[in-house]
């Protein structure tokens, strides 16, 4: 039984989620939250952490209820609970974590035309523990018959290692190295893609050379603690924001979503056979990439 | 589909990281939700960036090249409202704090702290004539450099003690215009902007009190000597005027019934100004004061409509004053003197009684001045006299 189990109910008990402070304006998202569930009648508190692996552990040791975990921290989540005959599940996720691609992408005057021509090339990532910055596309690279550090060099730019990719810094540098011609291709989530074209970070011209299947990305996961009426009305009042109340609006932009949706796991089936490729979490859940220093 | 629900949109080769999302979504903004967009010549890896772009604007993306409108910019401006009309005839009785700092008739989206302006009711602060006297005043703002002949000032050197008592005298004026520009200033900042032409009114009248500091001080110091002196009486004057936090009460003491003597000060001292360059400063303030003045005027009068018991505390509010003021000197008695001396031109015995003959007419015609506008604003006649008799001593 767990810590937070073992204390006695009380009606007043807020359901506590934690979230990872990958940027300052995440203390502003749930402290605006917590206040808007609070008015709804919800008692509800946040703690933050660090890096995803230890608000993991706090999830699975019942210190925490609900995690707000990047795709990552739910493979690692859901194979530790399956280890240790505990349940968690994903509540719900943005609207904006569903059906995501990372790309692979090169110059424009590149002769590299396909994956294949990356033979004994140089492919900048994003951070160690990034599924969108290196997990995923050096997954997708592996999947067209490449294995990366062997048929090409992989350089990583280690930005908020532990963040698991929240930090935009490890993709942004990645795609500056490219523009620079320090490497021959970078990879990057498509939103990125996006962005840096528009700032001006890549080059007009760049050129798209692969793009990964659809995946999922974050979503609210429901640890062994936590008391199912309170998850219960949780989940419905994250069904009730509305984008068109002002109160939640603002929320709601910070944190990129227009709505909350179901959750589903079947987006992450790409990621799980990235850390298995890679060994970077065991079977049950344990962090077994050497290179891996949140 | 309906082809009224589906749009083809030809981008001619252009990509996202050039300006593509524009064309996506002025056509998205024509169709009604779900409405679909079919892009053609689309940029390079367009499929890759729309979909993202479309994951980030709430809109739908169909592979290869569809696009399909979503709710959110709907939902974001469902409670949206205007603030106001633009123009001036299209200001509100009470403007909402919800409005914050958006111009006057933007659409203003729901949301957002409200903005904390205490003066948000048009009858507290508003004049019709704000309009036309801002415009007024934009077009006649004057550059202290050049309206003046400085040079003048070094061709017409003065007597010693009528330089002084033209010295003394601006001293007076600095000190008076340094709080003309500080009560305004103060207000400035509690107005909603949705009065902007009262906002924007008061913003050069800040201005112009500024340059008459200036010049003011320019000609005190014209030729290098010290200033002149600041009773205890004259400050404790200008500070009851600080103490008023009702805008049409404070308009009142400093535009109506202060400044509104000053006018007549203004032109006594261009009148008999021993100098050029004394006459030219006195006369440029005097037109910029007669604005202020029109403005005070006009308010009382707009605020007197919507209140009748404005008068009630218009006289209140000048009996207070007078109450607090009546243990204090009032006047510099050397800014009285100064003025004799400036209106003599020189100390032989007869020019000295024909100034202050002159100062004694001066101070009629301030009366005569204070209770014609209280007339206006609707006093009686024997009120207007009580009332303007009770004005401060020290002019402003």
């Amino acid at each position: 039984m767990s810590e937070r189990a073992s204390e006695p109910m009380s009606r007043c008990r807020p359901l506590v989620m934690g979230a990872v402070a990958y940027d300052a304006k995440v203390v502003t998202i749930w402290d605006g939250f917590r206040r808007w569930f609070a008015d709804q009648g919800l008692p509800f508190d946040w703690v933050l952490y660090s890096h995803y692996e230890r608000q993991v552990d706090d999830l699975l040791a019942g210190r925490i209820d609900v995690a707000w975990n990047s795709p990552l921290a739910w493979v690692r989540a859901r194979r530790m609970a399956e280890a240790g005959g505990q349940r968690v599940a994903a509540l719900r996720m943005r609207d904006t974590d569903q059906g995501l691609t990372s790309v692979v992408v090169v110059r424009r005057e590149s002769d590299v035309q396909a994956p294949a021509d990356l033979r004994g090339r140089t492919v900048a990532t994003g951070a160690v523990d990034s599924p969108q910055g290196t997990l995923l596309p050096l997954s997708w690279l592996r999947a067209q018959g490449l294995d990366p550090g062997t048929d090409f060099a992989v350089r990583r730019f280690e930005i908020g290692v532990g963040l698991h990719g929240d930090h935009i810094g490890g993709e942004r540098d990645a795609a500056r190295a490219l523009a620079a011609g320090e490497v021959d291709a970078a990879c990057m989530i498509d939103a990125n893609l996006l962005l840096f074209e528009r700032e001006g970070t890549l080059p007009p011209g760049t050129r798209v050379i692969g793009q990964t299947a659809p995946y999922d990305h974050c979503n609210m996961t429901v640890g062994p603690s936590a008391e199912p009426d309170a998850v219960e009305r949780f989940v419905a009042l994250l069904d009730s924001m509305s984008y068109a109340d002002a109160v939640v609006r603002p929320l709601l932009d910070l944190e990129g979503l227009k709505a909350w949706v179901g959750g589903r796991t079947a987006g992450y089936a790409a990621l799980e056979s990235a850390v298995d490729e890679t060994g970077f979490y065991s079977a049950d859940g344990h962090v077994t990439a050497d290179d891996y220093a949140p | 589909m309906s082809p009224l629900t589906t749009t083809r949109l030809d981008l001619g080769g252009l990509g996202l990281d050039r300006g593509a999302h524009l064309l996506i979504a002025r056509a998205l903004a024509a169709l009604p939700v779900g409405g679909r967009v079919v892009l053609h010549d689309a940029g390079p890896h367009l499929g890759v960036v729309v979909a993202a772009w479309c994951r980030a604007n709430g809109h739908t993306f169909e592979a290869p090249d569809v696009v399909v409108r979503g709710r959110a910019l709907d939902d974001r401006w469902s409670g949206a409202e205007r603030a106001g009309s633009p123009s001036a005839d299209g200001i509100v009785a009470t403007a909402s704090p919800s409005w914050g700092l958006a111009a006057r008739g933007a659409l203003v989206e729901t949301g957002g702290p409200p903005a904390d302006f205490a003066l948000l009711r048009r009858d507290e602060l508003w004049a019709d004539l704000a309009v036309r006297l801002y415009a007024q005043a934009a077009a006649n703002q004057w550059d202290p450099e050049t309206a003046i002949d400085w040079a003048a000032g070094e061709e017409h050197p003065l007597p010693a003690d009528v330089e002084g008592a033209v010295v003394q005298v601006m001293t007076y004026l600095i000190e008076n215009e340094q709080a003309a520009l500080a009560v305004p200033a103060r207000f400035l900042g509690r107005i909603h902007p949705h009065y902007r032409e009262v906002v924007q009114l008061l913003a050069v009248q800040v201005a112009d009190e500024a340059r008459h500091i200036e010049v003011f001080s320019r000609r005190a110091t014209l030729r290098g000597g010290q200033l002149g002196t600041s009773s205890a009486g004259g400050r404790a004057s200008l500070q009851t005027l600080f103490e008023e936090p009702d805008f049409t009460l404070a308009a009142f003491l400093l535009s109506v019934l202060g400044e509104g003597t000053f006018l007549d000060l203004l032109t006594f001292i261009e009148r008999y100004a021993p100098d050029p360059v004394t006459a030219q400063v006195a006369r440029l303030a005097r037109a910029d004061e007669a604005r202020h003045v029109a403005f005070g005027i006009a308010h009382v009068e707009h605020a007197g409509r919507a209140d009748p018991t404005l008068l009630g505390r218009l006289r209140s509010t000048v009996e207070r004053r007078a109450g607090v003021l009546a243990s204090t000197a009032g006047l510099n008695a050397d800014v009285f003197d100064a003025l004799v001396v400036l209106a003599a031109g020189a100390w032989a015995p007869e020019a000295i009684g024909a100034g202050h003959d002159r100062v004694l007419a001066l101070v009629r015609d301030m009366d005569d001045g204070r209770r014609r506008r209280l007339v206006r604003l609707g006093f009686p006649a024997d009120e207007a006299a009580e009332l303007s008799r009770l004005h401060t001593r020290n002019f402003m």
